[in-house]
């Protein structure tokens, strides 16, 4: 608990502590509740390959029926889950004391979603994407369609099951093996919301995807075209909850990750679609096994010394140092990177500096406090993508020299020394000639 | 004179009769007695009407640092580096206040401590002022006396003692600066006057240390520094040059130079700031005015001296120019401040610095404010000058060119009354005693002439007044008993008037408020304290506060939190910045209090309780000293047709601006008054224009019971977005 509450202490903006204090929970991190809900159990088995690897890795899911009358996430104040899977797209009101507010209250607690729809999306999951910063095709018969990339199979389709092999760039979201095989996705396109910094597309469309009503013809030029469709995005929130939209419930089913994949126009030819590996990383991801971070023991010291100071002079040498880990989704392993910064920090930063590693996940960096009082801050502000942003912020005053701190004697003056110390000679002289002298 | 005493014998009562110069002695110590202890429980007041406890503003930063200074010591006092309040910059406390008020109290609290009084530090800091108030009296007394007779010095304690000019000052709980500062100006002013008199080193070292004690307790001090040398250059002029003159003021000057340099705040003002220039520049003219008197008294042609005075004078004043241009130009001698530039200009503050034009006692004072402050004493200073005119000497002068300055100064600024107050005190006390005295003298050297002439016994002045009624000289007679008659009712009416100015107007803390009930009874809004009280249980201990600067030291002192903004205004663009957060739309402003750090925004709203001095009427300050250093904010906006108004006919700047968004939140649902709709603002008397007001970033935390203090807490950015 302690390392816990020092993590906390360093969070700058205390007011989110109530929701750090649900937040991922270092110390039973393997023991997870998922809720999952879903339309009919039916998908308990025709998605049982991505359950079974979240079982796998210690989770326990609890699968209830999205109208089921004795839902709620939390008891007494507290919550009872510590994620959430909603995979059930046609719901268009929960049961219990469910709804849209508690879904997003949930994730504004710092707990996780993965959320899935498809073409039959309510109004209700759209809601809750849109909360997320993600706008589903607002023509509820659309699906992403791609004339160009999409899965070849025996029978020629609409093209409406399609193939994406465009994926972020980040290791720690997708994990480090590139997925080979690429993605096949049947299901209804989102845009992100440009407003929103912190919504990532994870997965996009191809640049000839657009979005329609496979059935019908198309009368007016689609609203969502090209690369602007995301199929998958996530979101890693403020408080680092972490969410998921897919536009598809099929990406996650046993049929489309057993399934042989081959792009259209291409002669590669996988016997085993990369939906099973894209799930199953981004999963980890969701559920914090992968690129989560935590900065402790954020200390500082004056040079020579072991006591950490409530106040720093100017022109002092100090130290400081931060440890950050990265949970390993076992234990915390250090986090070894050469750009984590130190910022000494009061309206602007005074002092930049790269912390130097040893390796095992402390960070060092020794400078000397500018010679400039106030009011300071140590801050530590690393955002990487897919990673945990870590913003730490350590207030320390700043004070000038005693009074007794200057030098008492310096060489430049030694005219004057001279100079007040001959007045009072001569002036003790003067008095003597000029009373006695006579 | 009633000697208490058993003894019914009548020759030992014969034996305790005391001598008329023993009487006289008895009697003027007795009045000192009786005047010192009524300057004390005069200002007593605001103790009995409320509690004892500090009042405004000011005084609680004073308080806050003797408080400090109680408990860490001097050393820690002196370096006291404070990150509670400007933040981020934080305030070097010890580097920038006078500490003469602070180190007075603790003194007197390490005194009582020692004689076993185990007062706290809070009373020793609410009665600091009636006491000093007490001893200036004992001070006018002595002044008075130098400068006229003991008459005029008595009446000169009486009159200090009450008179509203000072007391608005100095009631129990007013613990500031002046409280101290007045008591030492006129106490250096005395001691000086009494150098010159006498010519004594003695008297002139102990000026110096006067000096030493005002400039350690107000920056008033500047008018000491000047007033002097303006003092002694009259005096050259007038051809009034004496050797007692010139010991006084050399070693009042030299000494009091040397002793204030040790105050850290005024540091090397005396040798490099302008306001500064003229008592040195007086200084060399003196050595000037000696060194030719030397001359004069070692040549004997006058033809000869005539022409060595000539090239002495142009040579010593283009030496001083010359000295005095190349240190403004180098940068050496830093040039005026602007309080003292409007102090000269009484229109200089309005248009370049509004944040003293903001403050409302620097505004220029009005004619009532005069007769309410002095009452008959703005008849009797008039008459004061004459007679000090008619008796010409080194201490009149000195007196008469006091009151004329201060008297400007109090014309020009509010709060300058009360400087002017103690010369205006001594000047009518003057007028008062010679003219008393030149009465009772008149009368009787009267009754001696009719006494001996008329064959009625001796009998009290009245009867015998009556007896004379149609004597010789009746006329000259009855006119002196009826300006006599004049004199005591008009300082009886100033007694009641100022004895209800004081009860009635200078005894509020301000913290506190008190206003008439429907029914006539008391209502006290103790709001203000009731917020800050909330800030200090219920904010995290680091939280920061951002309110108008009027505020920030109270939220130090009462709700221990860090202030953004505070009542010493040195930063000019931090409270700029403030101002244009206040002005500005929300989503403006919370970029602003975000790079701030704020977590707290604090406002004061008298819309419900009809508390005229609250932020929506402080506003346009804010606008003017936002937009003096950030252009983007301009006073235009917010007025219409140049009118400034809340209802509908508002600008719409001013109906979405931060400030008004925070004062009026939910008051539109509001019943204020019976008989108006809802939303009525009570201050401003007007129904509000924006009743549907809705914040993004900030949330309402806490409103005091009738909503004088209303707290936000800012928002922390979206989860999600």
């Amino acid at each position: 608990m302690k390392s816990l509450s020092f993590f906390f202490f360093f969070i700058f903006i205390i007011s989110v502590f109530p929701f750090l204090c649900f937040s991922f929970n270092p110390e039973s991190p393997t023991d997870r509740r998922v809720l999952v809900l879903l339309d009919d159990f039916s998908l308990k088995y025709s998605h049982s390959i991505f359950f079974n690897s979240l079982k796998s890795r210690c989770l326990n899911l609890e699968f209830k029926l999205s109208d089921d009358p004795s839902l709620s996430l939390q008891r007494y104040g507290q919550y009872l889950y510590d994620a959430l899977i909603l995979f059930c797209p046609s719901t268009k009101k929960f049961g219990g004391s469910l709804d849209l507010t508690a879904v997003i209250d949930f994730v504004d607690s710092g707990h996780d979603l993965i959320l899935a729809a498809d073409s039959t999306a309510s109004d209700l999951i759209k809601n809750i994407a849109t909360e997320c910063g993600v706008d589903f095709d607002e023509d509820s018969s659309a699906m992403v369609i791609d004339h160009k990339s999409y899965a070849i199979s025996g029978t020629e389709g609409d093209h409406s099951l399609i193939v994406s092999d465009d994926f972020i760039q980040s290791g720690a979201i997708l994990g480090k093996t590139k997925i080979e095989a690429p993605v096949l996705f049947k299901g209804i396109a989102h845009s992100v919301n440009s407003a929103n910094s912190l919504v990532l597309k994870v997965l996009s469309a191809s640049p000839s995807a657009y979005s329609a009503n496979p059935e019908s013809k198309l009368l007016n030029p689609p609203l969502l075209t090209g690369s602007a469709i995301s199929l998958v995005s996530v979101v890693q929130a403020r408080n680092n909850a972490r969410i998921m939209i897919a536009g598809s419930l099929d990406l996650f089913s046993n049929r489309l990750l057993r399934t042989a994949v081959q792009k259209a126009g291409s002669q590669d030819k996988y016997h085993k679609s990369g939906n099973e590996q894209f799930v199953t990383e981004i999963s980890k991801w969701v559920f914090h096994e992968r690129g989560h971070l935590k900065a402790v023991n954020l200390r500082h010291l004056r040079v020579g010394e072991t006591d950490e100071p409530a106040m720093y002079r100017i022109k002092d040498d100090l130290k400081f140092s931060v440890e950050i880990h990265e949970w390993s989704g076992k234990n915390w392993e250090p986090y070894v990177a050469d750009d984590v910064q130190v910022q000494f920090y009061m309206m602007s930063s005074y002092v930049l500096k790269t912390l130097s590693t040893n390796g095992k996940g402390l960070y060092l960096a020794s400078f000397k406090v500018p010679d400039v009082y106030g009011v300071f801050q140590f801050k530590v502000d690393y955002h990487r993508l897919g990673y945990t942003s870590l913003s730490l912020s350590k207030q320390i005053p700043v004070r000038p020299f005693r009074h007794n701190e200057y030098e008492r004697f310096i060489t430049t003056a030694f005219p004057y020394y001279g100079a007040s110390f001959t007045m009072m000679a001569g002036f003790f002289i003067f008095s003597i000639l000029f009373l006695y002298n006579k | 004179m009633a000697t208490v005493t058993n003894t019914p014998v009548s020759d030992l009562l014969k034996s305790f009769k005391l001598k008329t110069k023993q009487q006289e002695l008895l009697i003027r110590v007795s009045i000192l007695c009786l005047v010192y202890i009524l300057a004390f429980i005069i200002r007593l007041f605001s103790v009995l009407r409320y509690e004892s406890m500090i009042h405004e503003f000011d005084p609680y930063f004073n308080y806050r640092t003797t408080l400090y200074l109680t408990q860490n010591g001097f050393y820690d006092f002196w370096n006291w580096f404070d990150y509670e309040s400007w933040y981020p910059l934080g305030r070097i406390i010890g580097g920038t206040l006078y500490p003469g008020l602070m180190v007075t109290a603790v003194l007197i609290y390490r005194i009582l401590h020692f004689l076993r009084f185990a007062v706290h530090i809070r009373e020793v800091c609410v009665l600091t002022a009636p006491f000093f108030a007490s001893n200036t009296t004992l001070v006018a007394y002595f002044f008075g006396k130098e400068i006229w007779d003991t008459g005029a010095g008595l009446v000169a304690a009486i009159l200090i003692a009450i008179c509203p000019g000072y007391i608005s000052r100095s009631v129990a709980g007013s613990y500031d600066n002046e409280g101290v500062a007045i008591f030492a100006l006129l106490f250096t002013f005395y001691l000086f006057v009494k150098a010159v008199n006498t010519g004594s080193l003695a008297w002139s070292l102990a000026s110096a240390f006067g000096y030493f004690y005002m400039v350690s307790a107000w920056g008033g001090y500047v008018f000491i520094i000047n007033l002097i040398p303006l003092y002694v250059l009259v005096l050259l002029i007038t051809g009034r040059y004496s050797m007692r003159l010139y010991i006084a003021y050399n070693c009042m000057y030299v000494l009091g130079m040397l002793l204030a340099m040790q105050i850290r705040f005024v540091g090397f003002q005396h040798v490099q700031s302008g306001e500064h220039m003229a008592a040195m520049g007086v200084f060399f003219l003196m050595q000037v005015f000696y060194f030719l008197d030397w001359v004069k008294h070692m040549l004997s042609d006058t033809k000869l001296f005539q022409a060595f005075l000539r090239i002495t004078v142009t040579c010593a004043v283009a030496v001083g120019t010359i000295a005095l241009g190349l240190g403004m130009l180098s940068g050496y001698i830093s040039p005026w401040t602007g309080r003292f530039y409007s102090l000269l200009d009484p229109t200089y503050a309005k248009d370049h610095i509004p944040i003293i034009a903001s403050v409302s006692e620097h505004q220029p004072t009005a004619w009532s404010s005069f007769m309410f402050d002095y009452h008959i004493l703005l008849f009797l200073f008039p008459a004061g000058l004459y007679f000090c005119f008619k008796r010409l000497s080194d201490a009149t002068i000195f007196i008469v060119m006091y009151g004329l300055t201060s008297m400007y100064f109090a014309g020009v600024m509010v709060r300058l009354i009360l400087v002017a107050t103690p010369a205006v005190c001594l000047i009518s006390a003057i007028a008062v005693s010679a003219t008393v005295k030149n009465l009772t003298v008149l009368l009787r050297s009267k009754n001696k002439g009719v006494l001996t002439g008329s064959t009625k016994g001796s009998s009290s002045s009245k009867a015998s007044s009556k007896a004379l009624l149609d004597q010789s000289q009746p006329f000259q007679k009855n006119g002196a008993i009826a300006l006599l008659f004049g004199a005591f009712y008009l300082l009886s009416k100033y007694a009641t008037h100022c004895t209800w100015v004081t009860s009635e107007a200078y005894s509020s803390p301000s913290i506190v408020l008190a206003a008439r009930g429907a029914h006539g009874n008391r209502v006290i809004f103790d709001d203000y304290r009731e917020a800050y009280f909330w800030l200090r249980q219920n904010t995290p201990a680091d939280a920061k506060v951002m309110s108008w600067w009027d505020y920030g030291y109270q939220i130090t002192a009462m709700g221990n939190r860090t202030v953004i903004v505070d009542n010493n205004t040195w930063n000019n663009t931090h409270i700029a910045t403030v101002g244009r957060a206040m002005s500005s739309y929300e989503d403006e402003a919370i970029e602003i209090m975000r790079s701030l750090d704020v977590d707290y925004v604090l406002v004061v709203f008298g819309g419900v309780t009809g508390y005229s001095s609250d932020d929506i009427n402080k506003f346009l300050w804010m606008v003017r000293i936002g937009g003096g250093v950030f252009p983007v904010i301009k006073e235009p906006d917010y007025l219409v047709n140049g009118e400034y108004r809340v209802d509908k006919g508002a600008a719409p700047k001013m109906l979405n601006c931060l400030m008004y968004k925070l004062c009026y939140y939910r008051f539109g649902e509001m019943l204020t008054e019976y008989g108006k709709p809802p939303g009525y603002d009570r201050a401003r008397g007007v129904e509000i224009g924006n009743k549907d007001i809705k914040l993004e970033h900030l949330e309402e935390a806490f409103t005091t019971s009738n909503w004088i203090v209303r707290i936000y807490k800012v928002k922390p950015p979206n989860n999600r977005w």
